[in-house]
């Protein structure tokens, strides 16, 4: 076998042993948190005029993964975070059990709207790959 | 003069013998990359455990903020004259056509479903349209759901200092020559100690409030 060939071979190897792995590995994470925080000094910041953004619009939760959103407020003063108010230094533990869109009024936010999305767990190998695929480009944008 | 060392012969059969096998070698290297992947990854599936709650729950829980108004039973309605009992409180109004009706009817059920443990549970409900829900029209609307259910009225500024203190927001609109609210739809729990524990948000089945109802009624 020439040694083209075997290079040939090695990246269809490759190639086919990820997309095995992306489709056929279970997908698992260390927590199932998706933390976001206040910091300290956020009131003083937007009082002063600063713009600023701690919750994306877009919060994407994915059902047995990544399922339980988790606020915490730093600050020195309550904020009204997502659809919750928290007292300064307190944690609000948000699980989600069923996939589904959530609307929430957030003032945080210039639209004044927050949307949580909670995907099905990927159950089938494509779903999976799917997964995977969009899990790996949000890294990426982030 | 360059010296150019020859491959042993033992060299020479082991690269033969490569060449001969590449397409399994190389099936073996993937093989053995994916098992390295997958045993990880089914060793850690097990490791995340669900929250015990099914609401949300406030860590460190602060003590849920009193409140004195007028009762749909024709008394002073006090959070604090609660304490030992789990309260479910509530924000709503009578004219509501969508969130509260869902809203009591499965607080109703949850209650009905703990059997005798459901006397240790406190509906409260708390309106947001001051102008027309008189504690008597509170009292007329609620018994449709649980004739335990106590609702607070009071006026404007009363209750809006309450929703200020849970972050409850409300907002009067027009609807034809009426009127209507937006408000939020969440149910806050409330623990026998009086502290704000958790805050369950619309759309939750009875199940699932019985389920933390039994939790926090065996503190």
């Amino acid at each position: 076998m020439r040694a083209g060939s075997m290079a040939l071979l090695a990246v269809a190897g490759v190639i086919a042993g990820t997309l095995s792995w992306a489709a056929l590995a279970p997908i698992t994470s260390d927590s199932r948190d998706k933390v976001f925080e206040i910091p300290k000094g956020t009131w003083s910041r937007r009082v002063s005029g600063d713009k600023v953004e701690i919750l994306p619009d877009h919060i994407r939760l994915t059902l047995g993964v990544r399922d339980t959103l988790v606020l915490r407020n730093l600050d020195d003063v309550p904020q009204t975070f997502g659809p919750t108010l928290m007292m300064p230094g307190q944690s609000f533990r948000l699980p989600f059990e069923r996939a589904a869109e959530y609307q929430f009024a957030c003032t945080a936010h210039a639209s004044g709207q927050m949307t949580i999305v909670v995907h099905p767990h990927p159950d089938t190998p494509w779903a999976r790959v799917l997964w995977r695929a969009r899990n790996f480009s949000d890294k990426l944008r982030s | 003069m360059s010296t150019r060392a020859k491959p042993s012969i033992a060299g020479r059969l082991s690269l033969r013998a490569v060449r001969r096998h590449a397409a399994w070698i190389v099936i073996l290297l993937m093989s053995a990359l994916f098992v390295l992947f997958l045993i990880p990854a089914v060793l850690a599936a097990e490791a995340p455990k669900p929250p015990a709650l099914k609401a949300g729950v406030f860590d460190p829980p602060r003590m849920a903020p009193d409140f004195t108004l007028k009762g749909s039973n024709g008394k002073e309605l006090r959070l604090s004259q609660y304490k030992g009992k789990v309260v479910l409180l509530g924000f709503g109004f009578t004219s509501c056509t969508e969130v509260c009706p869902v809203t009591l009817d499965t607080l109703a059920k949850a209650r009905k479903s703990l059997g005798p443990a459901a006397e240790d549970v406190q509906v409260l409900y708390i309106t947001v349209d001051h102008e027309r829900d008189v504690p008597e029209r509170m009292k007329a609307y609620l018994r449709g759901f649980d004739p335990t259910f106590i609702g607070g009225s009071g006026t404007a500024a009363e209750l809006a200092a309450v929703r200020k203190n849970y972050g409850v927001q409300a907002e009067k609109r027009p609807a034809g020559d009426d009127y209507s609210y937006a408000h939020s739809s969440s149910t806050f729990i409330i623990d026998r100690s009086g502290r704000l524990r958790a805050q369950m948000l619309y759309g939750h089945s009875p199940n699932d409030y019985a389920h933390d109802l039994k939790l926090l009624l065996k503190e």
